[in-house]
């Protein structure tokens, strides 16, 4: 099987975040890290190669700092990398994100192709189900098991409410992979070594521009949030805020 | 003519999901301030019996779009009935709840018809002319308003919770539904889906309990969750969690709270270092009080939070739980 994994580096989870001078996105100085669904799809295609043998490619868009994330993915196992390398790929939406991918392999054959099942920055949950329209595969989301099957392979997607439901699909095709589908690996230090020789292809914008479109939505601003509750911050040492929330509990909220 | 807002209800296995309400009361919402006609779409097998039960609310028209092969759902006939339907029906917007089975496919949809969508929205604004649609962004730390650049019919999605199902408002006279019937070739369909199953039958019902304290992320380690489990026990209450501790195994699945757990409204929800992701929040937000101890200042769990303590959970969880005792013992 030879699978391509879509990864994309956002702000870490507890990153302070803040708005650029345009106040339409945030300000570049932050941590970064890689996409955890995007992790989980990445160690999902490791296992399947495993399994069946075969190929793992990584693919991001970004600018210089991304290539972090190929990094990352070169040593816990992946075979090469496609470096989609510009700063200009951030503030695309996520069908031209879909196209400029779409263009970077179009000399490749996969048998599948994975991505997180959304990204923790924008949160479209989009690119992996536009992608798979852009190539004519079929595709499933939030996936939660791949088994090969004689005529394909057959998924377990999540569902809402503890719900779940196999499918029985052809290959080529396009799965959006759920956190928690496996348990994530660490890179060794050999991994680490190797993953210096291993392929590293760079695209830039002007390979993939004639792909895209203008993007067919904008961001007018971009803002904190104003608050709907009135929230009571409690502070002092521990044993302070412990007596205040038993205060609160018992007056207030009237559970104790 | 006016211009038409279509809100295509979401249905499984001939029921109305609940969430097409809150959509529904949207779709009211921007109709009234737009002045353009409000119109829906059931899409399945047989679902006039549906359209009837939505033709009910305040609408114009309800359609009823049919074929044999959308049932069981699968993402290529709904695509290919949709952009057949919107071929002919001419909508300026398209409402949709964002559920896991709408995120299946109108990304797909919109794609086939060379336009986009803007997802998972908490409201919307009209600003003179325009229209623009509210996201949260950074998994909630911050919040977007999207404008469309592009030509209708203009998708947009809206997160469960985001309006009132309980405000959708009643029609003075039952709405006209017409039926459509859409062809869809058979080789059209690709995927073959199976029965939907539950994995295993939920041991713990979380939507009953009054009391739920609830961990995170911040818990750092499986042997901290006794301290959780302490608490909840001196409150009377179930312990819950969000998705990357069941993730790791640390409690069982059947103890998550959000959009892929169990969603609960108690009378009290304590949030032991929970960042509040959006997928955790659409799960725990109806609850009466909410409290938030978390180490970040900026964690989204505050935004939506009663009382808040930012600090570290190991040091004012125990404490709490002696007060929690005390207290108790003196009622």
């Amino acid at each position: 099987m030879k699978i391509l994994v879509c990864m994309k580096q956002v702000p870490q989870k507890d990153a302070p975040l803040k708005l650029n001078e345009s106040s339409a996105w945030i300000r570049e100085d932050v941590s970064y890290e890689v996409n955890e669904p995007d992790a989980y799809a990445l160690e999902e295609a490791l296992r399947q190669k495993e399994k069946h043998s075969g190929e793992v490619v990584v693919i991001t868009a970004g600018p210089a700092r991304s290539r972090q994330v190929l990094r990352e993915a070169l040593a816990k196992g992946a075979d090469r990398a496609i470096h989609l390398e510009d700063p200009g790929f951030v503030g695309l939406d996520a069908v031209n994100t879909a196209r400029a991918f779409a263009a970077a392999i179009k000399d490749e054959k996969f048998d599948l192709i994975f991505t997180g099942l959304q990204s923790d920055d924008y949160g479209y949950a989009q690119t992996g189900v536009i992608l798979a329209e852009l190539l004519g595969w079929p595709h499933a989301t939030i996936i939660m098991q791949i088994e090969k099957s004689d005529s394909g392979i057959r998924v377990k997607r999540e569902l809402e409410a503890g719900y779940f439901q196999f499918v029985d699909m052809p290959l080529p095709a396009v799965l959006t992979i759920q956190s928690g589908i496996n348990k994530l690996r660490y890179a060794t230090l050999i991994g680490i070594k190797q993953a210096k020789n291993k392929p590293q292809r760079k695209v830039p914008l002007a390979e993939v521009q004639p792909a895209l479109g203008s993007n067919m939505q904008k961001i007018e601003r971009l803002y904190i949030p104003q608050k709907t509750k009135n929230t009571e911050f409690l502070e002092g040492s521990p044993g302070e805020v412990a007596k205040k929330l038993a205060e609160k509990l018992r007056n207030e909220v009237r559970v104790l | 003519m006016p211009d038409t807002i279509l809100v295509v209800v979401e249905q499984r296995e001939g029921k109305l999901n609940r969430v097409s309400w809150e959509t529904l009361t949207a779709g009211q919402a921007i109709a009234a301030e737009t002045g353009w006609t409000l119109e829906a779409a059931v899409v399945g097998g047989s679902v006039a019996t549906l359209a009837s039960e939505v033709a009910t609310k305040k609408v114009a028209k309800v359609h009823a779009v049919e074929s044999p092969r959308l049932e069981p759902y699968t993402p290529d006939a709904f695509v290919a009935a949709l952009k057949q339907f919107l071929s002919s029906k001419k909508a300026k917007l398209v409402l949709m709840p964002h559920t896991y089975q709408v995120r299946d496919f109108v990304p797909k949809l919109a794609t086939a018809m060379d336009r986009t969508v803007i997802s998972d929205c908490i409201g919307y604004k009209k600003e003179g002319d325009k229209l623009v649609f509210t996201r949260q962004m950074f998994q909630g730390k911050l919040a977007a308003d999207v404008s469309f650049a592009c030509d209708v019919p203009w998708f947009v999605t809206f997160q469960s919770g985001a309006f009132r199902g309980d405000k959708v408002e009643a029609a003075a006279a039952v709405a006209p539904v017409e039926t459509v019937k859409v062809e869809i070739a058979e080789n059209v369909v690709r995927n073959k889906p199976h029965e939907v199953f539950k994995e295993a039958k939920q041991a713990v019902d979380l939507t009953q309990a009054e009391i739920i304290v609830s961990v995170g992320r911040g818990i750092k380690e499986q042997k901290n969750i006794e301290l959780a489990k302490q608490l909840a026990e001196a409150l009377g209450g179930e312990l819950a969690a969000s998705r990357p501790i069941c993730d790791s195994g640390w409690l069982p699945m059947d103890r998550q709270i959000g959009s892929s757990g169990q969603t609960v409204a108690p009378k009290l929800y304590l949030a032991l270092g929970i960042s509040g992701a959006i997928q955790h929040i659409v799960g725990m937000k109806g609850a009466r009080t909410i409290i938030a101890i978390n180490k970040d200042a900026e964690a989204p769990i505050f935004e939506i939070a009663d009382y808040a303590v930012v600090g570290n959970l190991f040091d004012i969880v125990p404490p709490l739980i002696e007060e929690v005792k005390k207290a108790k013992v003196g009622s």
